[in-house]
């Protein structure tokens, strides 16, 4: 079809769109992020000006942005992995043939992930509750407890990578299940005859064939987690003592309750920055070992 | 031995079901105990007594119908309009031919990698100047085109044979009656998926509404959870009773339509 003003015509509506709400504020963020923009400039834009990288150097000067920059890879280096290690269980465990029950068992892994995110973190602050607690109940039992999991500043961050895995973790599993599935039976059959036991068969086959899933979920579960924004302010308000205070947290933070915009659109375009680095590296990692 | 491996698998697929299930469970239940219940050692999983005074609560004293209907509104709205905007986008990219198309759209696909947090500090400016904070068209202008719809909608049109649209040419019709008769019926299913990704994406989302709905009359429901979570923290009944109201549509929306959402997950990681 060579039609070309109806392609234009198709087109112009989600190009102007994206263009005026997506692109254009990207470029003026990037020009925000050399400004003073604050307060005084939001009456009138005059008044904001150029300042050069001074934003950025002013931000490593912050012992607030490493503290946040800390806490947000902790929760991405420590709780990406646990959410993809758990995700890829639950698929495995849902593989077999003989299981039954799969529907139920599929439904009530997901059923967190459609959940809105709000909502389910006030009802995991009362799961954490020191005093009254489901969790502090059930560890009482076998004798452990009485910890303080969101006042605590070294247990907060824990407790909010559990309930992030929780609440993620069937998202990745179903994709993980497709991928098991994309798997030819043959292979396993090979595997078989050439003497390899279940778990040498998981290592040689199964491993390798998800290598692709894998790394797509890890980009795709990278560029969540480094947004950590909602459980910390509903449940810790980022702290205590700025244990949970996130990149995004303290971006929201400065731009919207300070109103340091220019401080802030720096802030975002370092969040940027590494997430194009964590993508780039991760898929320079996927064609090096030629997965 | 085998059959000691299979209860052991067995065992675990009920215990993590029971973990991902019994948070939600106890927001039901807590929802329906009288007011300091849920506030006792060792934590009662079911009420002594049912009452559903924080359910009525949330509705006379807590204006909960309003954030209702803000949510709502606005998650069909950007539906509704994104569905529109995208499907057309998506159409032209996969039937259509014309100078830079691949790289236009490779562009588009290599951008989804810009977290949406870089849009919003101008974003909020730009809607400021047009008088659009703290309506619904503030929430509505940036959801209206996704770059992820375009790229769902693209790869399911492709499959659909030239061959149809140059019968339909032939029979006289026009471009856009190809789009809205031929197409459109076509991509049904991932329409319907995206519709549904679209719909809970909005309602659940938080961040964007939380700056931009600055009055407590227009807040979504998310945004007036958090605020009364933070407010109420003692009222522990009365919160879970905000969370059921707030998580029940999202909820019975993906019982209902399960299929659709799990087979867009599945479509969205597929590589091309």
């Amino acid at each position: 079809m060579a039609n070309r003003h109806a392609a234009l015509f198709f087109l112009a509506p989600a190009l102007l769109a994206i263009g005026a709400f997506f692109v254009l504020p990207v470029l003026a963020a990037l020009v925000l992020s050399f400004t003073d923009f604050d307060i005084y400039s939001l009456g009138n834009f005059d008044y904001a000006r150029f300042v050069g990288l001074k934003n950025y150097m002013q931000l490593l000067a912050d012992p607030l942005f490493w503290k946040a920059l800390k806490n947000t890879f902790y929760f991405l280096l420590v709780g990406g992995p646990l959410s993809i290690a758990v995700s890829l269980g639950a698929a495995l465990m849902l593989q077999p043939k003989f299981v039954r029950f799969k529907q139920f068992f599929r439904t009530a892994y997901f059923a967190p992930v459609v959940t809105t995110l709000v909502a389910v973190a006030v009802v995991w602050r009362f799961v954490y509750h020191p005093r009254f607690g489901i969790l502090n109940y059930l560890l009482s039992l076998v004798g452990l407890g009485g910890i303080d999991w969101l006042g605590d500043p070294h247990w907060a961050m824990p407790a909010i990578i559990l309930m992030a895995v929780w609440k993620n973790f069937g998202y990745n599993m179903i994709i993980f299940i497709a991928g098991l599935q994309g798997i030819p039976g043959e292979l396993y059959e090979a595997a078989a005859i050439d003497g390899a036991g279940r778990l040498q068969q998981f290592r040689s086959v199964t491993l390798p064939m998800l290598a692709p899933t894998t790394v797509f979920i890890s980009i795709i579960t990278m560029i969540g987690y480094f947004q950590l924004f909602a459980e910390p302010y509903v449940m810790t308000q980022g702290g205590p003592r700025n244990s949970t205070l996130s990149i995004v947290y303290l971006m929201y933070q400065q731009g919207f309750r300070w109103w340091n915009m220019g401080y802030s659109a720096a802030l975002a375009f370092i969040l940027f920055a590494f997430i194009l680095a964590g993508s780039v590296l991760q898929s320079r990692m996927q064609k090096r070992w030629g997965i | 031995m085998q059959k000691f491996g299979r209860f052991l698998l067995y065992l675990s697929l009920i215990a993590v079901a029971a973990v991902t299930l019994a948070p939600l469970g106890w927001m039901v239940s807590a929802s329906v105990m009288p007011t300091g219940q849920s506030a006792a050692f060792p934590p009662p999983f079911f009420p002594k007594e049912l009452t559903f005074e924080h359910y009525l609560r949330l509705f006379t004293g807590i204006r909960l119908a309003r954030y209702l209907l803000n949510s709502a509104l606005l998650s069909v709205s950007v539906t509704a309009i994104s569905l529109a905007i995208n499907s057309m986008a998506g159409f032209a990219f996969a039937k259509y031919r014309f100078r830079g198309r691949d790289q236009l759209f490779k562009m588009l696909v290599a951008s989804m990698i810009i977290p949406s947090q870089v849009t919003m500090l101008p974003l909020f400016l730009m809607l400021n100047k047009m008088g659009l904070i703290n309506t619904y068209m503030g929430v509505i202008i940036p959801g209206m085109a996704g770059i992820f719809g375009i790229f769902l909608i693209r790869q399911f049109a492709m499959s659909i044979p030239d061959s149809l649209i140059e019968a339909a040419r032939m029979d006289g019709a026009s471009d856009f009656r190809i789009y809205w008769s031929l197409i459109l019926p076509l991509c049904k299913p991932i329409l319907i998926t995206l519709a549904i990704f679209t719909f809970m994406g909005t309602w659940n989302d938080f961040l964007w509404p939380l700056i931009v709905m600055t009055d407590d009359s227009m807040y979504t429901l998310p945004v007036a959870i958090a605020n009364l979570s933070l407010e109420h923290v003692q009222d522990t009944e009365l919160m879970m009773a905000g969370a059921v109201m707030t998580v029940a549509p999202v909820l019975i929306l993906f019982a209902a339509v399960q299929k659709y959402y799990i087979s867009g997950i599945t479509a969205g990681s597929l590589k091309e």
